[in-house]
């Protein structure tokens, strides 16, 4: 079987437009995620004991389910419950369905890295917020979180890249994001198997070289 | 909005043949265990192969380790899939390629290539596990067997590896519990396991919050009871007197 990748460079505009929907997938889901899983980890320690299981349980149920049955979900079910709220049929587009299925999923395996990183902070901290007359809210938002997440960007950035290889999966909604992109390219000249290498390489070169200066980070960082 | 609620669906008849919705679910819950348990055999013996190189003196074998995890963890699972199942059988020599297009079902095509995909690429994460759980052992231990004469292949035999395994037991039983998450993505190449019977439940009955939610409580109750499974190994092998020994 030969190769012949030169049919790719006519086909790079196309699937520059690709890796721009992933990025931007990525880059709200993982905003997205962190707010919400930080939201779940403060929950998560607080002194309410019903909020604490809650959260708890909304982490273990996230983590013992395939990413793909939550992208099935919420591309059938949220225009189904967004149409019962609003009586009308509102097409909310394969993209949204998505980034809410993203967001609701890794929120889950962010909060467990936010709840590693605050309990990682002495307690003194906290005491000595309380003595200067700090409420919690600014406790929280003043000395543990921005101490925390310095802590443990590592571990944000390395699940941030786990996040950008797992966008892929939203080919199972046949969104154009970079790889069904290669994919349907390569079918329209007749070569699937370059456009699969190519795209492969693509997210191996950004993975690999985002591991490694994460490597890089996590050295300097470290105390 | 008028979506027609009937929990009873799961009894009631495909309009396929003889059988009712629940037995799809049942057939499809048997496709993802196949997949999972054969995928995690390939994962578990390649990727201590893989992590005892990694930890062994000199540079090409580590060396050769280390490729093997860096390619197959900053690949998409997705892509990975794609390769073994499209690419892959089209470098085979002929007789091979003719085979596997047309001398098994579509469903057996399906298997194999999510099975050594799903393998391959969790015996990368395994390999990281063995090979930290060999690392995180006192120095001493290799170093006392060695002075008792072993060589390095009875070392890891006799004093190293059957430490580190049980040490590892609970980020295995993570990546055990993830082979069985990700064979969902077989559904996307046609095979009919959980995931692809609840689509089709769905697609049949229109019933979509029923069929997804039983998806859901299976997959919950398949992990929990694994999880269950995988404390009682634990709780067996233990060493006494070790870290985590008598909790």
């Amino acid at each position: 079987m030969a190769l012949d990748f030169s049919q790719i460079i006519p086909a790079l505009p196309g699937l520059t437009d690709g890796m721009l929907l992933t990025l931007k997938l990525l880059v709200f889901a993982v905003s997205g995620g962190v707010v919400l899983g930080t939201l779940l980890a403060l929950a998560r320690l607080s002194d309410n004991a019903l909020l604490s299981r809650l959260a708890k349980w909304y982490v273990n149920y996230f983590r013992s389910i395939p990413l793909l049955l939550v992208i099935s979900w919420f591309y059938l079910v949220v225009p189904m419950v967004l149409n019962w709220i609003t009586g009308d049929l509102t097409p909310v587009g394969a993209f949204t369905s998505c980034l809410v299925a993203f967001v609701m999923f890794e929120a889950a395996y962010f909060s467990e890295i936010v709840r590693a990183g605050i309990q990682s902070i002495s307690r003194g901290q906290i005491n000595a917020a309380y003595a200067l007359g700090m409420s919690y809210g600014q406790a929280m938002r003043l000395v543990i979180l921005p101490q925390a997440f310095r802590k443990m960007m590592p571990l944000l950035l390395q699940q941030s890249i786990i996040l950008f290889q797992d966008t892929s999966l939203v080919y199972a909604v046949g969104l154009m994001d970079f790889l069904n992109t290669a994919r349907s390219k390569g079918d329209i000249v007749g070569l699937p198997h370059e456009f699969l290498l190519f795209a492969g390489a693509v997210y191996f070169v950004i993975s690999f070289g985002a591991s490694q200066w994460v490597k890089r980070l996590q050295k300097r960082f470290a105390v | 909005m008028n979506y027609h609620w009937d929990w009873g669906i799961f009894f009631k008849s495909t309009g396929v043949g003889s059988e009712i919705y629940l037995n799809w679910f049942v057939s499809g819950l048997g496709w993802t265990i196949a997949v999972a348990l054969a995928g995690w055999i390939i994962a578990l013996a390649l990727g201590s192969v893989l992590g005892v190189m990694r930890t062994l003196p000199g540079k090409l074998l580590p060396a050769v380790a280390t490729t093997y995890v860096e390619l197959f963890r900053n690949v998409p699972l997705l892509v990975q899939l794609f390769i073994w199942y499209f690419l892959v059988p089209d470098l085979l020599p002929t007789p091979l390629e003719m085979w596997f297009k047309q001398g098994i079902s579509p469903a057996a095509s399906a298997y194999l290539s999510v099975v050594v995909c799903l393998g391959l690429f969790t015996a990368a994460r395994v390999c990281e596990q063995v090979r930290t759980g060999i690392q995180a052992l006192p120095r001493g231990q290799n170093n006392a067997a060695l002075a008792m004469g072993f060589t390095t292949a009875q070392t890891y035999r006799f004093v190293l590896l059957p430490q580190a395994f049980r040490v590892i037991i609970p980020p295995l039983t993570s990546e055990f519990l993830n082979i069985f998450k990700n064979s969902s993505v077989a559904s996307l190449i046609g095979l009919m396991e959980l995931l692809a019977q609840t689509k089709q439940t769905a697609e049949f009955s229109a019933n979509i919050f029923e069929a997804f939610t039983l998806a859901t409580l299976i997959y919950f109750v398949l992990n929990m009871s694994l999880m269950g499974f995988m404390a009682w190994v634990e709780k067996r092998v233990r060493i006494p007197g070790m870290m985590g020994g008598n909790k």
